[in-house]
């Protein structure tokens, strides 16, 4: 199979992801598309290795894996705290950094 | 000896100190410590010149170096007194008159309060001249030139519950600090040329400066000349100077403030003798000068104003002299001793007149005073027949020799023309100072009640007034004679300015007649305006110059009309460039600096959602230009 394609699903799977981050109001649903466009770049990396015949992708994925999985950690505890203090998931409610 | 020279400005210093800070309880002996004061420099100066005198010629400047003031590098300003034959003139003049000075005004300030302070002010005047005239550099002289400046604002401005008289002490600080800036000009651009402002280097050095140089040196030393002499175009100062007591007129204009600028000019004779072009600038400042003073001395009721044009007229002289180089030098400071001498006679003259007037200074309302004030009479008309030169007198001798000297400037036009106003300027002289003389001693009695109702009793004054010009009056009478006795002063100055024989355009018979017939012609013309006619107690209309002269022949009023209107159109504009221009730019930057910041806040809205779109934005563009780089 031509590895294009597989990159062609990483893009569409990134757009998905980013576009998701952008327009849900769900700190859960923003989450998972955070991760959405992790694995999207996993599958990237993946593939590249595959085209260029050597094991950097790979190891670079693996890489993404630990850190996403730190993050999910830092990230669910945030939104668990961010839940009890406001009863509320919503992103757009945090938001008191402004002016 | 050398050690002594200090104490000339020592013991007036000391006293200004003492008696400034002494407080109320020198009330009661303050002036005469400030007497004690004065005369103990002058006796310094005796001691110091008999010393001198029995030396040589080449061998009687002395020497004292007390510290080194600013040490910096190449920079290297000592306090250095330097004593030889014109700094001893102007030591025994200023010392002498000074002191008799101080004696009058311990009769004349009898009744005033506040005479301690005026006496150390006097002392502190005595102390700033002396420093001037004995400083063996420019900056020290400078020092000195400025502690007169201080010390005239302080005596002029005596009387400061006067409003008038805090004017004009204002006036005159403010118009000699004009001069004074050419002065500190002159001692920059003296440093710059010559590495160095001591006399003895500068005066050295002429020899190998470009005359450019020179001229420009010298242009500044005469516009510093003309603040503290009182010369055209500076001169508005001195008129007004008057409000102040009239010992401290004396004071300026015999030994003080006003022969500062002829001092400066002699003492940078070598400066001025290898830049002829401002020599010819002095020349015409004093020659325009005199007959200034002497026009407007014409006019004035005031008495001491009247004086005040005379002693303009005279330093004209004095400068018109120092102008022309070495044929001069020492007429210009003959004059300027036997004029210290009969000034000073005359303003004490005058400050006794007033002292028995009331202190009415019009003399449309004296009149007929020399039964009352036989001494008076006396000293002040010695004084006048010095000042108008009648043969024999002071002034004839120092006064003739400069119409010479004038004559001499050239074989050309212009030893007329220079040797012509000079001639002039003394028939002038004559005319005013016979009218002072008629009006105020002479003809019927005018006298007025003042304001009070109280009728005036003329009276005389008390010794201690009238030593001071009975002594002054013999110097008016022997000083000129005794210094043309074999030349005997031009040869004692010789050594410093020295000297060469004027060789005047018609022969010096012929001049010294000529002086003679204005002098009378001078004389006559006032006997029949104001001798024979009885002069009336309101001043009459007068013609155009008349009304002029009585106003300084606008002096005041060109100031007016081209530095005060000047400035205020000029600072006026400024402050509309500021208000717009750069005000503007400033505002205008402010403005949008903070019109740009009110839109980009809005940015900052707090919606993690919108944060992740410029993150998102800003990748896409990097990629999208690191794409387009690798295209290119």
């Amino acid at each position: 199979m031509n590895p294009v394609n597989y990159l062609y699903l990483a893009a569409l799977l990134f757009s998905i992801g980013a576009t998701g981050v952008l327009i849900r109001r769900n700190a859960i649903v923003v989450f998972m598309c955070i991760e959405l466009m992790l694995n999207a770049c996993n599958l990237a990396f993946v593939a590249f290795s595959r085209m260029h015949g050597n094991l950097d992708g790979q190891i670079i994925a693996f890489f993404t894996m630990v850190v996403a999985a730190a993050e999910v950690v830092v990230g669910l505890a945030i939104i668990v705290s961010l839940f009890r203090s406001r009863h509320s998931a919503s992103v757009d409610d945090a938001s008191l950094m402004k002016l | 000896m050398e050690n002594l020279i200090a104490l000339l400005v020592a013991a007036p210093l000391l006293g200004a100190v003492v008696l400034l800070c002494g407080g109320r309880r020198l009330d009661r002996t303050g002036h005469w410590l400030g007497t004690l004061f004065a005369l103990g420099s002058f006796v310094v100066g005796v001691v110091l010149f008999m010393d001198m005198l029995g030396r040589d010629a080449d061998d009687r400047a002395m020497h004292q170096h007390l510290f080194s003031w600013i040490p910096v590098g190449g920079f290297q300003a000592d306090v250095a007194f330097q004593l030889d034959q014109l700094s001893m003139t102007f030591v025994l003049l200023i010392t002498g008159v000074g002191s008799l000075i101080h004696i009058y005004s311990i009769g004349y300030m009898e009744h005033d309060e506040r005479r301690r302070r005026f006496f150390g002010y006097l002392n502190l005047f005595l102390a700033a001249m002396l420093i001037l005239v004995i400083a063996d550099n420019y900056l020290l002289l400078y020092v000195g030139w400025e502690g007169v400046g201080l010390a005239s604002y302080l005596l002029i401005g005596f009387w400061q519950h006067k409003p008038s008289a805090a004017t004009a002490a204002k006036k005159a600080f403010l118009v000699n600090r004009v001069g004074d800036m050419g002065l500190s000009i002159a001692i920059m651009l003296m440093f710059t040329t010559f590495g160095t402002f001591a006399f003895g280097d500068v005066l050295a050095a002429t020899g190998e400066t470009s005359e450019g140089k020179l001229t420009a040196i010298g242009l500044m030393l005469l516009l510093a000349a003309c603040g503290k002499s009182a010369q055209v175009p500076l001169q508005s100062w001195l008129g007004d100077a008057m409000e102040g007591p009239t010992p401290v007129s004396a004071l300026i204009h015999a030994a003080t403030m006003v022969t500062a600028g002829v001092y400066l000019i002699t003492r940078s004779g070598a400066i001025f003798n290898g830049a002829p072009d401002a020599q010819l600038a002095v020349v015409i400042v004093g020659a325009v000068t005199l007959l200034f003073g002497a026009i407007v001395g014409c006019a004035k009721d005031d008495i001491k104003k009247a004086l005040a044009g005379s002693t303009m007229s005279q330093i004209g002289y004095m400068i018109l002299a120092a102008g022309l180089g070495p044929i001069g030098y020492a007429f210009a400071i003959m004059h300027l001793v036997t004029h210290g001498f009969f000034k000073a006679g005359l303003f004490l003259g005058a400050g006794s007149v007033m002292h028995g007037m009331n202190d009415e200074v019009d003399m449309r309302k004296y009149g007929g005073l020399r039964k009352y004030m036989p001494v008076t009479f006396a000293t002040f008309g010695l004084g006048y027949l010095a000042i108008i030169g009648f043969p024999g007198l002071s002034g004839f001798w120092s006064k003739d020799k400069i119409i010479e000297a004038a004559f001499a400037y050239d074989d050309g036009i212009r030893g007329w023309i220079f040797g012509g106003v000079a001639l002039l300027g003394a028939g002038i002289t004559a005319f005013y100072m016979t009218r002072v003389m008629l009006m105020t001693f002479f003809g019927e009695k005018r006298w007025q009640p003042d304001a009070e109702g109280h009728e005036p009793h003329p009276h005389e004054s008390p010794k201690s007034m009238t030593i001071p010009m009975i002594v002054l009056a013999f110097g008016s009478v022997f000083a000129g004679g005794l210094f043309s006795l074999n030349e005997s002063f031009v040869h004692w100055l010789e050594p410093v300015t020295s000297f060469e024989h004027p060789h005047p355009v018609i022969s010096v018979p012929a001049i010294t007649a000529s002086t003679v017939v204005v002098l009378l012609i001078g004389v006559a013309i006032a006997w029949f305006m104001y001798g024979k006619r009885p002069v009336p107690v309101t001043a009459p209309r007068g013609s155009v110059l008349t009304r002029a002269a009585r106003r300084d022949l606008l002096q005041d009023d060109f100031n007016h009309v081209v530095l005060v209107r000047g400035g205020e159109h000029l600072t006026r504009s400024l402050v509309y460039v500021d208000h717009t221009l750069v005000d503007g730019v400033v505002n205008g930057t402010a403005a949008g600096v903070g019109g740009l910041s009110g839109r980009l806040r809005k940015l900052q809205n707090g919606y993690a959602r919108s944060y992740a779109v410029s993150m998102l934005g800003g990748t896409a563009v990097l990629v999208a230009a690191t794409l387009l780089m690798r295209a290119v």
